[in-house]
C-alpha cells in the first residue's frame, strides 16, 4: 500500500480536523461504524495456515476460510454471536483483571492522549477508554444488573456483527504497549482488554496473517521466520564469515549441543534481516571473547511469541519450546537475547505457564561468579542483565572510542520497562561502550517509553501509514534529540523495534540508525587475536 | 445531551422525596425504610461484587512496573513503582490509594505544526480529584457524630479542625466548599474537554449530579432552612437507625428528607456502577502485585495442559537437513535402502 507523503502525514497530523486538533465529532462514536479499506486493516490470516494451527494439539482456530473486512459478508460461523458471547462469560471467569478492569473505569480520560495510535490518528476510538468500552459496553448490556435496562444512553448495547467489527479494527490498532496502564488511577491495562478481543475474535476465525503465520513457523520450524535448522545455522555462520572478514577472529559457534553450560536464545529476527543481524554480531563477538560455553538451538530458535498476540493457549504452546529444549540439551539455565514482548512473556508468563524449571539451576555468570536471584526460578536471564555485571566486574575489555562515530539514544522498548522494569541495565550498558549519548525527554521515556507503533504483529506493510502515524510520538522524540544533540543512532533491546524503528526513522527522521544495545557491546569489545582495521562504521562497515 | 438525562433523573428523585415527605405517614416510609434498604443493598451490594471479583482467578503476573526492577544489586531498585515484596506491594498501594500517584503523572498532550507533539505535566485532574474524595470522606465520617451517642472525640476534633478556617455564621466546613468545588471541577471538565465530554455517558453525569444535590441539600440545611431544621430531632433518627429502635419527628423539614433521599440513591446506586473503584482499586492486578515472578513462581490454577510440538516431531521432519548440516540428532538416519535388484 502506498504510505502517504512525509509533507501530506505532517500536515496531516497537526491540521486534519480530529479530535486531538480541536474539532469534535458530530456523532456519538457508538453511530459510528468501522469501515475498512485497503491500507487500514492487516490481511486476514491464509487459509492453510488456520487450518494447520487448528490441527495442533491443544489449539483451537476455527472457521478458516477465505475472507475480507472490506467485504459486508465476513463468513462468520452461524451462532458466532453465542460463541462470542459464551467467550466472553468463560473468560471473565478465568482473568479476574478483565472483570475489574470492565467494573471500574470512570472514565476520567487520562488515559485519553497517552495512546500512541490516538496521537497519530486523532481517531477518538483510539483512546484507551473509548477501546475498552467497545468490549465494555458489550459487557455491561449482557453480563450486569440493569444492563438492557438502561440501555444505549448508559453506554450499553448489543453485540452485533458492527461491534465485531469494531472489535477487529481497534483491537488490531493497539500494540498492548501499557502505556495508558501507567497513568490509570485504577490501573486498567488496556492490553488485557485488547487480548481478550483478539481471543475471542479468533474463537469466530477472524485474526491477521502477519501474526499467525509467525504462530504457525514458530510451532513447526521453531522459529517466527520459518528458518529450518540448516538455514538457521547458515545464517548464524554466515555471520561468523562477516565477524572474520571485519575482526579476522574466527568465530564457531555450536548449535542443539548436549552437555553446553547455557542454552542461548533470541528472537530468530536477530539472524535474519538488518539490523538485527549486527546485535547477533555481537552476541556472538562477546560470547566469543567470555569464551562461554553455550549453544543456539534450532528447535527453539525462536525467543519473540507471538502467541502473546493471539491467545494464551498458542503463547504456551510455543513459549514451551524453551524449557523442553533447556532440559533435552541438559544446559544449566536460559541466557535470552534482546527482545520486547519476548520479555514479557518470559517474565511474567513463562514460569507460570510452563514452570516450575527444577531441571535447570539457578543462573550463576560463570565469568563474575554472580548469582541471579531475580531470576531463581524461572532460570533465564535477560543479556543486558549479564552484560552490565560482567562491566561491573570489569570483565569485558572494551575500547569505547570505538562507537565514537555515534551520537546515541535509547529507546525502552515497552514491554521491557513497563512489564519488567528493566530500564537501569542497558543505560548502564551504555554508558560504557559509547561515548555520545543523550536521552529523549523524560515523558517519552522509562515507564512513559512510547511504542515503535508496529508491536503485537502490526509490523507488515499493508498499514505502512498507520504504522508511520502511530509511531510519530516515538519518532519525534528522536527528532527532538537529533536537532538537539545531533544524535544518528536509536539503540533499543527489542528484535521488532530494530525491524519497525527502522522503518519509522527511515520515514520521520531518516538521518538516524537503529541498533542493538549488544551491537554496540560488540563493536566495543576488543577481541584477543583480533585483526582489525579502522572500521567507520564499526559492525555495518561493509569490508571486501 | 447525556448530562440532562442525568440531570433530569435527579430532580426526579428530588421531587418524590419533597413531595413524599410531605404526604402524613410517609415521614416513616422516607426516614426509616428507605434508609434500611439502601443500607443493606449498599452493604450486600459491596459485598457481593468483591466476591465476584474474587472469585476470578487472577491467573499471570501482570504487574505495570513504573520504575527499575529488582535486579543487580548495584542497580538501584525502585521499590515503590516495581516493588518485590509484599511490604513494598502496600507501601505502592497506598500511595496509589491515598495519593493517587498515577493521575499525578497526567500529561496533557497537543499537536502543533511540523509536527511536534509535546506532553505537559497537567496536574489539576489530580488536584480537584483529590480535593473532592477527600473532603468527601471526612464529610462522611463527620456525619457519624449524627448516628453515636455520645460522639468519639476523634469525630468532635475532625469537626472542629474542619471548620476552622471558614469564616460566617453558622460556619461553613471546609470539606462542604472542597466537595462543592471537586465536583464542579470534575463536571466542568466532562463538559469542556473534548475527548472526556466525548466518552462520558449518563452513568458519568449521574453520580456527580447526585453528589451535587447531595451536598447543595446540605449546606442549605446548614446555612439557609436551618428554621425547619431541629439537629436533636435528626440525631434521635440518626441514632434511632443505628440502635435498631427507630423514630421519625413529625417536624423536621422536607429539604432534610431530600437530602437523605439522595444518600440512599447513592447508596444503592454504589455496587452496581462506577463507583465500585473505591472496592477495584484495591483488586487491581497491574498494581498489587509483586514484580518478582522470575524469582518466585505464580501459579496458575486452571493451567491448561498444552505440550509444546515435539522435539521428536521436529526432528523427523528435518533429521536429513539436520545430518547434512552437522547438526547433532537424537535418531541417526535409517540406512539408504538399496535400490531393489531387478528380478
Amino acid at each position: 500500500m502506498a504510505v502517504a507523503k512525509l509533507e501530506q502525514l505532517e500536515q496531516s497530523v497537526a491540521s486534519d480536523p480530529s479530535m486531538l486538533t480541536g474539532a469534535y465529532p458530530t456523532e456519538d462514536w457508538m453511530d459510528v461504524p468501522a469501515e475498512f479499506y485497503s491500507g487500514n486493516f492487516a490481511f486476514p490470516a491464509k487459509v492453510n495456515i488456520v487450518e494447520y494451527l487448528d490441527s495442533q494439539k491443544g489449539l483451537h482456530f476455527p472457521n478458516a476460510r477465505e475472507w475480507s473486512p472490506e467485504q459486508d459478508d465476513w463468513k462468520l460461523p452461524e451462532d458466532w454471536k453465542d460463541i462470542i458471547l459464551n467467550g466472553l462469560k468463560e473468560r471473565l471467569d478465568k482473568f479476574r483483571s478483565l472483570k475489574i478492569f470492565m467494573d471500574c473505569c470512570v472514565r476520567c480520560g487520562a488515559c485519553a492522549d497517552k495512546c500512541h495510535f490516538y496521537l497519530g490518528t486523532g481517531d477518538p476510538k483510539n483512546m484507551p477508554v473509548l477501546r475498552a468500552e467497545l468490549l465494555r459496553s458489550v459487557y455491561r448490556n449482557d453480563f450486569t444488573l440493569g444492563g438492557k435496562i438502561l440501555g444505549k444512553m448508559a453506554g450499553n448495547r448489543e453485540m452485533t456483527i458492527g461491534v465485531l467489527k469494531e472489535w477487529f479494527m481497534y483491537s488490531y490498532q493497539c500494540t498492548e504497549c501499557r502505556r495508558c496502564s501507567v497513568f490509570c488511577p485504577y490501573g486498567i491495562d488496556t492490553a488485557e482488554v485488547t487480548i481478550i478481543m483478539r481471543e475471542l475474535l479468533h474463537l469466530v476465525g477472524v485474526g491477521i496473517n502477519w501474526i499467525l503465520e509467525p504462530v504457525s513457523n514458530s510451532n513447526r520450524t521453531g522459529n517466527h521466520m520459518g528458518l529450518q535448522p540448516h538455514t538457521f545455522k547458515d545464517n548464524v555462520e554466515f555471520l561468523t564469515d562477516d565477524i572474520e572478514s571485519l575482526t579476522g577472529v574466527k568465530i564457531e559457534p555450536t548449535f542443539n549441543r548436549k552437555g553446553a553450560e547455557i542454552l542461548f536464545i533470541t528472537p530468530s529476527a536477530d539472524v535474519f534481516a538488518e539490523p538485527g543481524l549486527y546485535t547477533a554480531m555481537g552476541y556472538l563477538i562477546l560470547f566469543e571473547h567470555l569464551g562461554l560455553d553455550y549453544t543456539w538451538s534450532t528447535y527453539a530458535s525462536e525467543g519473540g511469541n507471538f502467541g502473546l498476540f493471539t491467545n494464551n493457549e498458542s503463547m504456551k504452546k510455543l513459549n514451551a519450546k524453551m524449557y523442553a529444549e533447556a532440559e533435552r540439551l541438559g544446559v544449566r539455565y536460559i541466557l535470552g537475547g534482546e527482545c520486547g514482548h519476548m520479555w514479557r512473556v518470559l517474565h511474567q508468563y513463562m514460569d507460570t505457564m510452563n514452570g516450575p524449571a527444577d531441571f535447570l539451576e539457578v543462573p550463576k555468570s560463570p565469568i563474575t561468579g554472580t548469582v541471579f536471584q531475580n531470576c531463581a526460578s524461572t532460570k533465564m536471564v535477560h543479556v543486558s542483565e549479564f552484560t552490565a555485571d560482567l562491566i561491573r566486574h570489569n570483565k569485558l575489555k572494551l575500547d569505547k572510542s570505538r562507537n565514537d562515530y555515534l551520537t546515541v539514544t535509547y529507546h525502552d522498548s515497552c514491554n521491557t520497562a513497563r512489564a519488567m522494569g528493566l530500564m537501569e541495565e542497558p543505560r548502564y550498558i551504555l554508558k560504557h561502550v559509547v561515548n555520545n549519548f543523550h536521552e529523549m525527554p523524560e515523558n517519552t521515556i522509562r515507564e512513559q517509553t512510547f511504542c515503535c507503533g508496529s508491536g503485537t504483529g502490526l509490523n507488515t506493510d499493508e498499514i505502512m501509514e498507520l504504522r508511520m502515524r502511530s509511531g510519530l510520538p516515538r519518532a519525534n522524540a528522536v527528532k527532538y534529540v537529533e536537532d538537539k544533540h545531533g544524535v544518528n543512532m536509536l539503540s533499543c533491546v527489542c528484535a521488532i523495534d530494530r525491524a519497525t524503528l527502522t522503518s519509522l526513522m527511515n520515514y520521520w527522521n531518516p538521518n538516524v540508525g537503529v541498533s542493538g544495545i549488544t551491537e554496540l557491546v560488540g563493536n566495543a569489545i576488543v577481541l584477543d587475536g583480533e585483526t582489525r582495521g579502522e572500521l567507520d562504521e564499526g559492525l555495518r562497515t561493509m569490508v571486501f | 445531551m447525556k448530562y440532562v438525562y442525568s440531570l433530569g433523573a435527579v430532580i426526579a428523585l428530588m421531587l418524590i422525596a419533597w413531595f413524599g415527605s410531605l404526604i402524613p405517614g410517609m415521614q416513616y416510609f422516607f426516614g426509616v425504610a428507605v434508609p434500611y434498604l439502601a443500607i443493606v443493598i449498599f452493604l450486600g451490594g459491596f459485598a457481593w461484587k468483591i466476591w465476584d471479583w474474587a472469585k476470578s482467578p487472577v491467573p499471570f503476573s501482570i504487574q505495570t512496573t513504573c520504575g527499575q526492577a529488582k535486579s543487580l544489586d548495584f542497580i538501584p531498585h525502585n521499590r515503590l513503582e516495581a516493588p518485590n515484596t509484599n511490604t513494598e506491594v502496600i507501601a505502592r498501594m497506598a500511595l496509589e490509594i491515598l495519593t493517587f500517584r498515577s493521575l499525578f503523572r497526567h500529561t496533557k498532550a497537543d499537536v502543533y505544526a511540523g509536527p511536534k507533539l509535546t506532553y505537559e505535566s497537567a496536574k489539576w485532574l489530580w488536584l480537584f480529584a483529590l480535593i473532592f474524595h477527600y473532603s468527601f470522606l471526612v464529610i462522611v465520617i463527620r456525619h457519624l457524630r449524627l448516628f453515636l451517642e455520645p460522639v468519639p472525640a476523634p469525630i468532635v476534633w475532625l469537626d472542629w479542625a474542619d471548620s476552622l478556617f471558614e469564616m460566617g455564621l453558622p460556619t461553613l466546613y471546609l470539606t462542604d466548599a472542597g466537595l462543592l468545588i471537586g465536583l464542579l471541577f470534575l463536571f466542568a471538565r466532562r463538559l469542556f474537554t473534548r475527548p472526556v465530554r466525548y466518552m462520558s455517558l449518563f452513568n458519568d453525569y449521574f453520580p456527580l449530579f447526585l453528589l451535587l444535590a447531595i451536598g447543595i441539600t446540605g449546606v442549605l440545611m446548614r446555612m439557609v432552612f436551618r428554621g425547619g431544621i431541629d439537629i436533636a430531632a435528626i440525631k434521635a433518627m440518626g441514632v434511632g437507625l443505628v440502635t435498631f429502635s427507630p423514630v421519625v419527628s413529625p417536624d423536621i423539614s422536607a429539604i432534610f428528607y431530600v437530602h437523605l433521599f439522595l444518600v440512599c440513591a447513592l447508596l444503592i446506586y454504589f455496587p452496581f456502577s462506577k463507583l465500585m473503584h473505591l472496592g477495584g482499586v484495591f483488586l487491581s492486578p497491574t498494581r498489587n502485585m509483586r514484580n518478582n515472578t522470575r524469582e518466585v513462581r505464580h501459579v496458575n490454577p486452571w493451567n491448561p495442559d498444552i505440550k509444546p510440538h515435539s522435539y521428536a516431531a521436529y526432528e523427523d521432519e528435518f533429521r536429513e537437513y539436520m545430518v547434512e548440516a552437522g547438526i547433532p540428532v537424537e535418531k541417526e538416519l535409517e540406512p539408504q535402502k538399496e535400490a531393489a535388484e531387478p528380478a
